[in-house]
């Protein structure tokens, strides 16, 4: 037998990871890379000529629909999405129905996510069904392997509850992660308040809802110590102060999403509840701030917030929609076409600082180098394509991006040494 | 122009003035023995009411009616929606039944726009959340034309809740469109977040503004206001903004109150201003018939997008 | 020529172009004249008679008629305008928009009412005028008094007074203007 039975060999590709750049062919055996280097040969070749042989990208925030709205999205399709856009591993929100905030959900999801072309995590909430009122049995679901916990769609409002889920947080170890909005400030709007929000009519909420409790958890995690994750951070005020707390010292990570650095509060005009969000598209001076935190490192991750939602849902008036929209299959072409940054730097945005984030950093995200599991993806950073909602692999079409060209598109995705998308199509 | 969505898809005065002049003719035809014209035979508008609004409905099934379209309802109550059946679903049965125009009121802003993207027929917005009453805004601006002559150069102060207020938005619209000053009266809880790009000027003092406005323009105060923390009490809103008769001595002779209807006597509107004869709430309301007729009879009939070049000429 | 015909005649957008003057100013007045001693002599004086002249050419004719009849009997006849545009047959199908606001401030009722345009073809204008009167009204009679009747009825309509019958082909324009009436086209 052969010791090179059973390989598999990326061609002609230039490797970009967190080491460096360099132009190297890789060959792969049992969910392990066996080789990087010139010249390599194996059973089975994938072309990359042209392409960027990357770490597989990681999600710190995707909304898999599953269990309880399976007709928006299950964990199969939202995992099958993402490994299209060459992620391979995604980290699920609790707010599903019921909410994952027991070792019996955490436990269905994973189970669910067991055979997905993607790696699924999943993240736990704070507080028992998101009610904000008691906490989740967070060391039982920790046991389980969850490493983040959030209260997603919602923040802990209370300020007390906050402190003590922090406290007891930093005693298993994990991270807390938070999505800003103080619920009375925001109350009932729709979209951001500004000069779009009062000429449209529509309830707005402002900045200073999401700042307000960026500027409070910023506080407490002075007070107790704990490590605080930011999820998706929309504003010039959030982005400056925690790019202050992270100067200052303390546990701070963020994360911001395509298309809070792609879109704004205008994009509301056309009434058309595709472009309602949480927290909402704010303005050019906030897309331009986010752009500069990633530029800059403030913002650690870029995470989807990949939140699908029926037509049907989204064929009601702005006020009465669900707010969210579609992420997994086009961050990576937003990142590249809209970001001004060498692609070391997106890559890291994308990979290995979020999988360093979520602590899975020794399986995906790493080095590409001999002995690291085969967690890979290939993009062709110069392909340019349209975006075409009913070609998602989405069970939903809710993509703000329907009908923009985007450059730079993934080729092959591999999951554990085998390939799950190959020339831009799924394999399972 | 096939929708009246928003007052700027008159685009400016030129298409205002239109509707002004057509308006004339249907006052003409108000006035007759039998006010009707032959104009819109074997068309048919459908009323699409999410909330309430009888006065609206029955203005516009008046003017429908003078024109001799067919009209029919689908009044939808707010629980039948809570069933389920998404907007466009809803709008797309009304189509089916094979109408010309759909007239909307929604409570949601930009509900009729949605409604526009998804039918062939024409909508007509009659007024959506906070966003815009466009026909209100030409019935108002229709009876400020008539009473004082027109609108160039008048100062027109808007009093009241401008943040809830579609009328205000849409009346802010055509009152500068058509070269008129507007200022608005209201404590900052109840003016929108921002007014970045609205031709308008600001004040929290009524006295200081009534002896120079042609126009004071009363908006509906609502009660469930006091509950949002927006005001202190309606005593201390009247005692501020009410129009009362102490305050109307501080106008001109010759300016006007209006009020978009209904009133809050006692509250925004004291009971002896309301029926002073500077008040012109009624005409508002006569002119509301006119003015819808014209703009169905604008969208519907007029054809002006439906000119054929080849067309055999038609003279007599 | 009126500025909504122009508008609505093909090319649109066109403008008049005269070839031939048909009648001159005095050979108008001849014809007002004669055709006002024909109202008398029809309607025995002038006691019920109204004049609605129908916008926009047909108002300037009916004052000049009402003129003549003043001049010739001695009595005051009162002149209204009536805008066909909402009766209208082809309403949806071109640009109809009403060019002045109706006026017709008397009871109708047993009164004789001489319609007055200054163009009689296919007698789709003078449908629609019938039906508006109807609305306003019952008059004993009406009568119809055209300057040109240049032929290609489409309708069982005929004129009661006529300034001059002129042959014409349909693509033909005729332009009754103060001075006088011209035969012409429409051009670019």
């Amino acid at each position: 037998m052969s010791e090179r039975q059973g390989t598999t060999v990326i061609k002609g590709g230039r490797v970009v990871d967190a080491t460096g750049e360099r132009a190297a062919d890789v060959l792969v055996q049992h969910g392990q890379i066996l080789a990087v280097g010139p010249d390599l040969d194996g059973d089975a070749v994938i072309d990359a000529g042209g392409c960027i042989v990357a770490p597989g990208l990681v999600d710190l925030h995707s909304h898999l629909r599953e269990p309880g709205k399976e007709e928006a999205e299950t964990v199969e399709t939202g995992a099958r999405g993402a490994a299209l856009g060459g992620y391979t591993a995604i980290l699920a929100m609790p707010n599903t129905t019921p909410a994952i905030d027991s070792a019996g959900v955490v436990r269905e999801v994973l189970e669910l996510g067991a055979s997905a072309p993607c790696d699924v995590h999943t993240s736990g909430a704070i507080t028992v069904g998101r009610a904000g009122q008691q906490l989740a049995p967070m060391a039982e679901m920790a046991a389980l392997g969850v490493r983040i916990f959030t209260d997603d769609g919602a923040g802990v409002q209370d300020n007390r509850l906050m402190r003590r889920a922090m406290e007891y947080a930093s005693g298993l170890g994990v991270t807390l992660a938070q999505h800003c909005e103080d619920d009375a400030l925001c109350g009932g709007g729709h979209m951001h308040e500004g000069a779009w929000s009062s000429r449209l009519g529509i309830p707005g909420q402002p900045a200073e809802a999401e700042e307000l409790m960026v500027m409070r958890d910023i506080a407490l995690a002075r007070l107790t110590g704990a490590r605080i994750h930011f999820q998706h951070l929309s504003t010039a005020g959030s982005v400056r102060m925690v790019a202050e707390a992270k100067a200052a010292g303390l546990l701070v990570t963020a994360e911001a999403t395509p298309h809070h650095f792609t879109l704004t509060d205008a994009c509301c005009a056309s009434y058309d509840p595709v472009f309602k969000v949480n927290p909402p598209l704010r303005t050019d001076a906030d897309v331009a701030a986010v752009k500069a935190a990633l530029a800059s490192g403030a913002i650690d991750a870029i995470a989807t917030d990949h939140a699908p939602h029926t037509t049907e849902d989204k064929e009601q008036p702005f006020d009465e929609a669900p707010p969210g929209m579609l992420g997994l299959e086009t961050a990576l072409a937003l990142a590249l076409t809209e970001l001004d940054l060498p692609i070391a730097q997106i890559l890291a945005l994308l990979s290995w600082r979020p999988a360093a984030i979520l602590g899975i950093g020794h399986v995906h995200g790493g080095p590409v180098a001999e002995g690291a599991p085969a967690n890979l993806c290939v993009i062709d950073p110069s392909a340019t394509w349209v975006v075409d909602p009913v070609a998602l692999a989405s069970r939903s079409r809710n993509t703000p991006f329907a009908g923009r060209t985007l450059r730079g598109k993934v080729r092959h995705t591999l999951l554990h040494g085998e390939p799950v998308v190959l020339d831009g199509v799924a394999q399972r | 122009m096939k929708h009246l969505l928003s007052v700027d898809d008159l685009d400016g005065a030129d298409r205002i003035d239109e509707v002004m002049r057509l308006t004339d003719a249907f006052v003409e035809v108000s006035a007759r023995t039998i006010p009707r014209v032959p104009a819109l035979r074997g068309k048919t508008v459908a009323w699409l009411f999410y909330e309430d609004s009888t006065r609206t409905r029955l203005s516009f099934e008046t003017a429908a009616k003078r024109l001799s379209a067919d009209t029919m309802n689908f009044s939808v109550s707010t629980s039948s929606v809570k069933k389920g059946e998404s907007l466009r679903d809803t709008a797309l049965t009304v189509e089916a039944m094979g109408v010309d125009a759909i007239v909307v009121r929604h409570g949601s802003a930009g509900a009729p726009h949605r409604i526009a993207q998804w039918v062939g027929a024409t909508v007509i917005n009659a007024g959506d959340g906070w966003h815009e009453h466009p026909t209100q805004a030409l019935l108002d601006t229709y009876t400020i034309r008539d009473k004082l002559g027109g609108l160039a150069g008048r100062h027109i102060a808007i009093i009241g809740d401008i943040k809830h207020s579609r009328v205000a938005r849409s009346d802010v619209l055509a009152f500068t469109a058509m070269g008129a000053e507007v200022t608005l009266v209201a404590p900052p809880t109840l003016l929108p977040p921002s007014l970045e790009g609205w031709p308008v000027r600001v004040s929290h003092n009524l006295d200081a503004v009534l002896p120079t406005v042609d126009v004071a323009y009363l908006l509906r105060m609502q009660r469930e206001r006091m509950t949002e923390a927006l005001l202190p009490s309606l005593r201390e809103y009247t005692a501020c903004y009410g129009l009362t008769t102490r305050r109307v001595d501080l106008m001109d002779d010759k300016a006007i109150v209006m009020h978009p209807g209904p009133m809050n006597r006692g509250v925004e509107i004291s009971a002896e201003v309301a029926d002073l004869p500077r008040s012109v709430i009624v005409d508002q309301v006569r002119n509301g018939v006119a003015v819808r007729m014209a703009v169905l009879y604008l969208l519907l009939g007029a054809g002006t997008d439906l000119v054929a070049p080849d067309q055999e000429p038609d003279r007599s | 020529m009126a500025e909504r015909e122009r508008r609505i005649t093909p090319p649109y957008g066109g403008v008049f172009v005269p070839r031939t003057r048909v009648m001159d100013a005095d050979d108008c007045n001849r014809a007002i004249w004669r055709m006002a001693h024909e109202i008398i002599e029809r309607n025995h004086g002038l006691d019920t008679v109204h004049l609605v002249g129908l916008q926009t050419g047909g108002v300037p004719f009916a004052e000049k008629l009402a003129g003549a009849l003043t001049a010739i009997d001695g009595t005051e006849v009162e002149v209204g305008s009536l805008d066909v545009a909402f009766y209208r047959d082809d309403i949806g199908l071109r640009p109809v928009l009403p060019e002045a606001v109706t006026d017709i401030p008397w009871e109708l009722d047993g009164q004789v009412v001489v319609l007055c345009d200054d163009v009689l073809f296919t007698g789709r204008t003078i449908r629609a005028a019938l039906n508006a009167l109807n609305d306003y009204g019952r008059p004993r009679a009406i009568q119809l008094a055209v300057m040109i009747d240049r032929g290609h009825r489409e309708l069982p309509i005929r004129p009661d007074y006529v300034g001059k019958n002129l042959p014409t082909r349909r693509d033909e324009v005729v332009d009754v203007a103060t001075d006088g009436v011209d035969l012409g086209e429409m051009r670019k």
